[in-house]
C-alpha cells in the first residue's frame, strides 16, 4: 500500500474508491424484495503494466468487479476511473471498453464470426476503423497470439485453448492498455489453461499490457506481481504472491487452498526441513532443497 | 440428424464464379428465377440450358455434387408432374375412368419438372460458389438502400452472421442432450407422430435454456467489444467491384435481354 501511495495518479490504470454494486431482486410488482451487495465499498488501485491476480471463491464479486472495470455495468456507489476515464460518463464508455478488453470464460460464447480473422476484426469494425488499418491490426493481433496460420479457419475446428487465443486476439485488435481475463481458463483442459496463462504473461512482458487475471485457482497466480483476494464483495487481502501464500490459514478461511507446491514446501518446513520461506514453483523448491543438500 | 443437407452448401474451388462479387451472384440468381418464368419456347429453353451448362462448367463444381441436392426435392417434382399429367385439358391420349392423360398434360409435366430442376440447380450454383459469410455481406450490401426505410439491415446481417456461427454449435448440443436423455431412458425413435412430438419435450427444454444462456453470454461479450446496434460499422474485407464483375453483369443482362426478345418475337 505504501508503494501505491507514493505512485502518482497517472501511473494508475484503474482507480476505484468506495466502489459498490448492488443487484436488486424485485417481486412481480417491481418492488424491491432484497438487495444483493456484490461489491461492498471497494478501494482498488492498479498500476499500469502489472500482472494483477484477483482471486476468490464463486460469488465473491470478482466478475462483478471485472464488469465494472469494462463499463458493462455502472457502479451503484463510489468512483471508478479506467485509463483516466470516468465510468459514469456515457460518452467514454465505448472508449473504456476498447481500452480495457475482456476475455470471458466460455470460448464458444464469445466468438462472433465463423471465420477466425473476421471475429478478430469485430472490435475494430465496431469502432469504425478504416478497412486498411483493421487488416494491419488483425494480422498483428493474430501473429502475437500465434494464430496467424489459422486466420481463414472456422473456430469450430480449434481446441479450447486456441479458441481463447482467438478471443485474446479479438481484444488485442482494439489495442487495449489492459486485458481482463475473467476466469478464461475455467473451461479448458490443463494444457490449454497453461497455454492461455503463458500468453497472458507474454503479452504483459513484451507489450506492456496490464493484465487482470481473475481466477479461483491459486496456482495460476504464482507469477503475478500483485494479488487481491476477494470474499463477500470485499477485498480481504492484498500483496505479492509470496506474502499472500504465507498466510495460508487466512486463505482457507476465505475458501481458498494453497497451490500444491507451496503446500508441499510448507509441510516440509513444518516437519523440520529448514527452508527459507514458501516456494512458488517446482524449480524454486528444487533449488532450495539442493542448497540444503 | 442434419447431416444430409446439401442445399445451400459451399463447395470450395478456384473458379471465376467463386471470386465473383456476391452481389453479382445474387443478382444473377434473381435474373435466373425470372428467366425460368420467361422461357416457354424451344429456343428459349435451349438458350437457358446453354447458359446453365456454361455456368456449371466454369464453376468447377462436380455435376454429381449438384445433383445430390436435387434428391430432396424429387418428391415435390413428382407430385407436381403427376397433377399436370392428369389435370391439364387437351387432346386425350389415354383414358382410365375419371383420369385422362392429354398431350398438353405430358408437355406441361415435362416443362414443370425441367423448370424446377433448373431453379434448384441455378440457385444452388450461387450457394455452392459463395461462402455463407460472403453471401451475408452481399445481401446486406444489396439491401442497404432499405436502410433509408428504417429497415435495420446491418443488424439483420449481424444476426445472420451469428446464426451461421451458432448453428453447428447448437446441432452438436442437440446431439449431446439427446444422448444424455437417452441415457436417462428417453425414447426418440418409437411411437406415432404425436408421441414422437411429445418425446421431443425433454430435448427442446434444455436446448432452449442453453440457447438463451449462450445468447446472454454472447450479448455481453459483444458489448464488451464495443458493439452497439444501429451504429455504423466498417468492414475488414469490404466488397469491391472488379472488372470481371462488370463483365458478369453484362453477360447476365444479355441473357435476360435474349430471353425477353425470344418471348416477344418467337
Amino acid at each position: 500500500m505504501k508503494e501505491l501511495a507514493r505512485k502518482r495518479d497517472e501511473d494508475l490504470i484503474i482507480k476505484g474508491r468506495g466502489l459498490t454494486t448492488e443487484y436488486f431482486r424485485r417481486d412481480d410488482e417491481g418492488n424491491v424484495e432484497s438487495i444483493d451487495t456484490a461489491l461492498d465499498h471497494i478501494d482498488i488501485s492498479i498500476i499500469k503494466g502489472r500482472f494483477i491476480g484477483i482471486i476468490g471463491h464463486n460469488g465473491c464479486g470478482k466478475s462483478t468487479l471485472a464488469k465494472n472495470i469494462n463499463a458493462l455495468i455502472t457502479p451503484s456507489e463510489g468512483s471508478l476511473t479506467v485509463c483516466g476515464m470516468d465510468v459514469y460518463d456515457e460518452e467514454s464508455r465505448m472508449k473504456i471498453r476498447s481500452m480495457a478488453g475482456m476475455v470471458f470464460q466460455n470460448p464458444d460464447n464469445q466468438i462472433v464470426s465463423s471465420i477466425v480473422e473476421e471475429d478478430c476484426a469485430f472490435g475494430p469494425e465496431n469502432l469504425g476503423i478504416p478497412s486498411q488499418e483493421i487488416r494491419e491490426r488483425v494480422d498483428r493481433a493474430l501473429s502475437s497470439v500465434g494464430m496467424f496460420e489459422k486466420r481463414r479457419n472456422s473456430p469450430e475446428h480449434l481446441s479450447g485453448g486456441q479458441k481463447q487465443r482467438v478471443a485474446v486476439a479479438g481484444v488485442l485488435s482494439m489495442e487495449p492498455e489492459c486485458i481482463i481475463f475473467d476466469e478464461s481458463t475455467a473451461m479448458l483442459d490443463p494444457e490449454g489453461r497453461q497455454d492461455v496463462l503463458n500468453l497472458a504473461h507474454e503479452l504483459n512482458e513484451k507489450k506492456g499490457v496490464t493484465v487482470l487475471w481473475i481466477t479461483h485457482y491459486m496456482e495460476e497466480l504464482t507469477g503475478a506481481d500483485h494479488i487481491f483476494v476477494m470474499d463477500n464483495g470485499r477485498i480481504v487481502m492484498e500483496g505479492a504472491p509470496r506474502e499472500i501464500f504465507a498466510r495460508d490459514e487466512e486463505l482457507v478461511q476465505h475458501g481458498l487452498t494453497l497451490p500444491g507446491i507451496t503446500l508441499l514446501s510448507r509441510l516440509l518446513k513444518e516437519n523440520g526441513i529448514p527452508l527459507r520461506g514458501v516456494s512458488l514453483s517446482v524449480d524454486e523448491l528444487y533449488e532450495e532443497l539442493m542448497a540444503l543438500w | 440428424m442434419f447431416r444430409n443437407i446439401t442445399l445451400g452448401q459451399y463447395y470450395p474451388a478456384e473458379s471465376v464464379l467463386h471470386v465473383l462479387d456476391p452481389r453479382v451472384k445474387l443478382f444473377g440468381a434473381l435474373v435466373w428465377i425470372i428467366s425460368i418464368f420467361l422461357m416457354d419456347g424451344l429456343f428459349s429453353f435451349l438458350l437457358a440450358t446453354g447458359f446453365l451448362m456454361f455456368l456449371i462448367i466454369i464453376s468447377k463444381v462436380p455435376f454429381s455434387f449438384m445433383v445430390r441436392g436435387l434428391r430432396s426435392i424429387m418428391i415435390i417434382v413428382i407430385i407436381a408432374s403427376v397433377f399436370n399429367i392428369f389435370f391439364t385439358p387437351g387432346n386425350t391420349l389415354v383414358e382410365a375412368g375419371p383420369l385422362k392423360i392429354t398431350d398438353k398434360g405430358i408437355i406441361n409435366a415435362v416443362l414443370m419438372a425441367i423448370r424446377m430442376f433448373y431453379l434448384i440447380i441455378g440457385t444452388s450454383l450461387m450457394t455452392l460458389t459463395t461462402t455463407p459469410n460472403n453471401l451475408t455481406d452481399g445481401l446486406s450490401r444489396s439491401l442497404s438502400p432499405l436502410e433509408k426505410l428504417r429497415v435495420p439491415v446491418t443488424d439483420i446481417a449481424m444476426m445472420m452472421t451469428i446464426a451461421l456461427r451458432f448453428i453447428p454449435i447448437l446441432i452438436e448440443e442437440t446431439n449431446k442432450i439427446m444422448k444424455a436423455q437417452m441415457a436417462r431412458g428417453a425414447d426418440f425413435e418409437h411411437g406415432g407422430l404425436i408421441k414422437k412430438a411429445k418425446n421431443m419435450v425433454p430435448l427442446l427444454v434444455p436446448l432452449f435454456v442453453s440457447a438463451f444462456r449462450r445468447a446472454n453470454d454472447l450479448a455481453l461479450a459483444m458489448e464488451a467489444r464495443c458493439y452497439s446496434s444501429g451504429k455504423k460499422r466498417t468492414k475488414l474485407n469490404p466488397l469491391k467491384y472488379a472488372r470481371r464483375d462488370a463483365i458478369a453483369y453484362i453477360i447476365i443482362l444479355l441473357f435476360l435481354a435474349g430471353l425477353i426478345l425470344m418471348k416477344i418475337f418467337l
